[in-house]
């Protein structure tokens, strides 16, 4: 019988092609999304450093894509990806990470990395919720979201990160979702040929934490919310800022104008 | 990257600071990544208006946490890499300096210590850090450090940090001081071919990058560093040889833990640098490392000079603790007296070692000084009665 391979399986460390992500995570989408892009630009994996930190995001590369992988302390992947670009200006450095280790821990090394303009592509998946620890509240929280940690309901307003990395000087920022997969790879081939610091949000469904605490429901329900809540940018343009409430702008958000 | 100008042979009268940034261009280092912080501040502007002149990197980071990251990040490139800091920034560098232990990535950081606790005072000389350096990352390891007491040794023993970093591929500390590090002294900067400059080994380029094992061996494995092919997997949680994750497994643990201290504490005695003088026949024996050290031998001599037997010790690696050699050069002596710039950090150490003989910790009388001739005299001479 002829064995049937998954077409990025190549780019996959052998025997690791099994994930640790719970049953319904978005994860797998955003690494079949970051794989799809670099074959399809026709990128050498090896000409690659993939750079993650603590939380479920960071074991996106983390064992799982054969090129040289930097996993390292909560919060500090993008400053550990400013010393190897500065020391190695030729290679490709991604960070791929989550929203509680870039935004919240790691806030500061983000905006300052946004600043400088590093010529560095930083994919945050963005879950809306603390998940390796079970549940906890984040920066990306929507208020009034019940979690382990606020279980009256989150009393804060989450980070709108597309423009906190847009202010602090990124020079490529796109917000997609795990709804989203053709048009966030086609972003990831973007953020990929952008020269200076390129920020990806991805929202990424957590069906076992997010998606039971805040009663949003099963992974296809997250799906469903992503798409209908997602506005266009030149949709969002149109818009009252009333009606954009609870709804999320898509699309290239700072850079060259949106391909898809 | 350029070797042209990296060593700026010749005899100067230099800062202490100054002769650091040069060692470590000497030794081959072309990364610093740092943040401006009394009394280190001076290495990093040395080494912004240096590096780029010697094709390498400097950049100012955002704090110290990303200073530590981004010279981890630049050594796993296979650049010699470096940061300076004062006692503030060494307490914000615990993290990532556990992640170098773990992840064995050579690097050195320069610590000119001021005094503390918290802010402290900045320009007044200190040894607050000494036990932090050791002990100040969580977990289980081993720290290599050397103390220097003299803007030569600033020089000597940074390529000495790096030759051992490389070698053992591990973070090499250097224990200076706000006095250290601001003093200007005569420094001999030798001809460029007699620096020796020791080198991480590499794994065979042509290498399976899956049959590599580039981790916890206790002779030092080969360093997969990035842009090689070598698809290096470096993680700061519990790892294989293969650098690949195990966090469920408490036998991984063990030898994760194990293989890694073992590096450090089978090579206890060749780390070992020690000075010392009139050892033989003393019934005292004054201790002290860094500046202090150059204090405790003065004094000595001050006392043979009045017929007292009295030697001196000063210890230049203070980690790993050089145990054999300490017990060695105190053998003779009734009374052994630990001159520390603190009240007592390493002390506990040398009693702990010194169990047949009286072990005495002397702070200086004002802290932030140094220990006062008459002040060490008066006791020696109470000892001696």
């Amino acid at each position: 019988m002829n064995q049937i391979h998954h077409p990025m399986a190549r780019y996959l460390r052998p025997g690791k092609e099994v994930t640790t992500s719970c049953p319904g995570c978005g994860e797998g989408i955003i690494a079949h999304s970051v794989l799809r892009a670099i074959d399809a630009l026709g990128m050498d994996i090896d000409g690659f450093t993939f750079v993650c930190g603590i939380g479920c995001a960071g074991w996106i590369p983390s064992p799982y894509f054969a090129a040289d992988t930097l996993h390292t302390t909560h919060g500090r992947p993008v400053a550990f990806a400013t010393g190897v670009k500065l020391a190695m200006p030729d290679r490709q450095v991604m960070v791929i990470s989550g929203d509680g280790d870039l935004t919240a821990i790691g806030g500061n090394h983000l905006i300052h990395a946004a600043r400088r303009n590093l010529d560095i592509t930083v994919l945050c998946v963005n879950n809306r919720i603390y998940g390796m620890t079970g549940g906890q509240v984040a920066p990306t929280t929507p208020a009034s979201i019940r979690t382990t940690t606020t279980p009256s309901g989150n009393e804060e307003p989450a980070f709108d990160l597309c423009r906190l990395v847009e202010g602090a000087g990124a020079t490529f920022v796109a917000r997609w979702t795990t709804a989203h997969p053709r048009q966030l790879t086609r972003a990831i081939s973007q953020a990929l040929q952008h020269r200076g610091f390129a920020f990806l949000e991805v929202m990424s469904q957590c069906p076992v934490h997010y998606g039971k605490l805040s009663r949003e429901g099963r992974a296809t329900d997250s799906l469903d919310f992503f798409r209908n809540q997602a506005v266009r940018r030149n949709q969002a343009a149109r818009m009252q800022p009333g009606e954009l409430a609870e709804r999320f702008v898509v699309g290239t958000l700072v850079g060259e104008e949106d391909i898809a | 990257m350029s070797e042209q100008g990296a060593v700026r042979t010749g005899r100067y009268f230099m800062q202490g600071n100054e002769a650091c940034a040069e060692g470590a261009l000497a030794a081959g280092c072309r990364f610093f990544a740092g943040y401006p912080i009394t009394p280190a501040t001076e290495i990093a502007e040395h080494m912004a208006g240096r590096l780029p002149g010697v094709g390498g990197v400097f950049i100012q980071m955002e704090d110290e946490i990303s200073s530590m990251a981004s010279v981890i990040g630049a050594s796993w490139t296979g650049v010699l890499s470096m940061t300076a800091t004062s006692g503030p920034g060494i307490s914000l560098m615990q993290e990532n300096l556990g992640y170098a232990v773990a992840t064995e990535t050579p690097c050195v950081i320069v610590d000119v210590q001021r005094g503390g606790p918290s802010t402290g005072i900045p320009a007044v000389p200190f040894q607050g850090d000494m036990v932090q350096v050791r002990r100040g990352s969580h977990g289980e390891y081993e720290a290599v450090a050397f103390a220097p007491a003299s803007a030569q040794e600033m020089f000597d023993l940074t390529i000495l940090a790096f030759n051992t970093a490389e070698r053992l591929r591990t973070p090499v500390f250097l224990l200076a001081d706000a006095a250290v590090g601001h003093m200007r002294e005569i420094v001999e900067i030798p001809a460029a071919d007699s620096i020796e400059r020791l080198r991480r080994t590499l794994p065979d380029a042509e290498a399976d990058p899956y049959a590599i094992k580039g981790f916890l061996d206790p002779d030092v494995a080969p360093m997969p560093v990035f842009g090689r092919g070598h698809k290096a997997h470096v993680t700061g949680s519990c790892h294989d040889a293969y650098g690949m994750r195990n966090v469920v497994d408490a036998q991984a643990l063990d030898t994760f833990v194990r293989v890694l201290a073992a590096k450090i504490r089978r090579r206890t005695r060749e780390l070992a640098v020690i000075e010392t003088g009139n050892t033989a026949d003393a019934q005292v024996i004054l201790v002290g490392y860094g500046l202090v050290g150059r204090a405790a031998q003065a004094i000595s001599l001050q006392a043979r000079a009045a017929g007292l037997p009295v030697g001196w010790i000063r210890p230049v690696t203070v980690w790993p603790f050089p145990d054999q050699e300490l017990r060695e050069h105190c053998a003779a002596a009734r009374n052994v007296v630990i001159m520390e710039n603190n009240l007592g950090q390493m002390a506990p150490y040398f009693q702990a070692l010194l169990k047949d003989q009286l072990v005495w910790s002397l702070p200086p009388q004002i802290l932030g000084t140094l220990h006062h001739p008459d002040y060490i005299m008066s006791h020696i001479e109470e000892m001696l009665k």
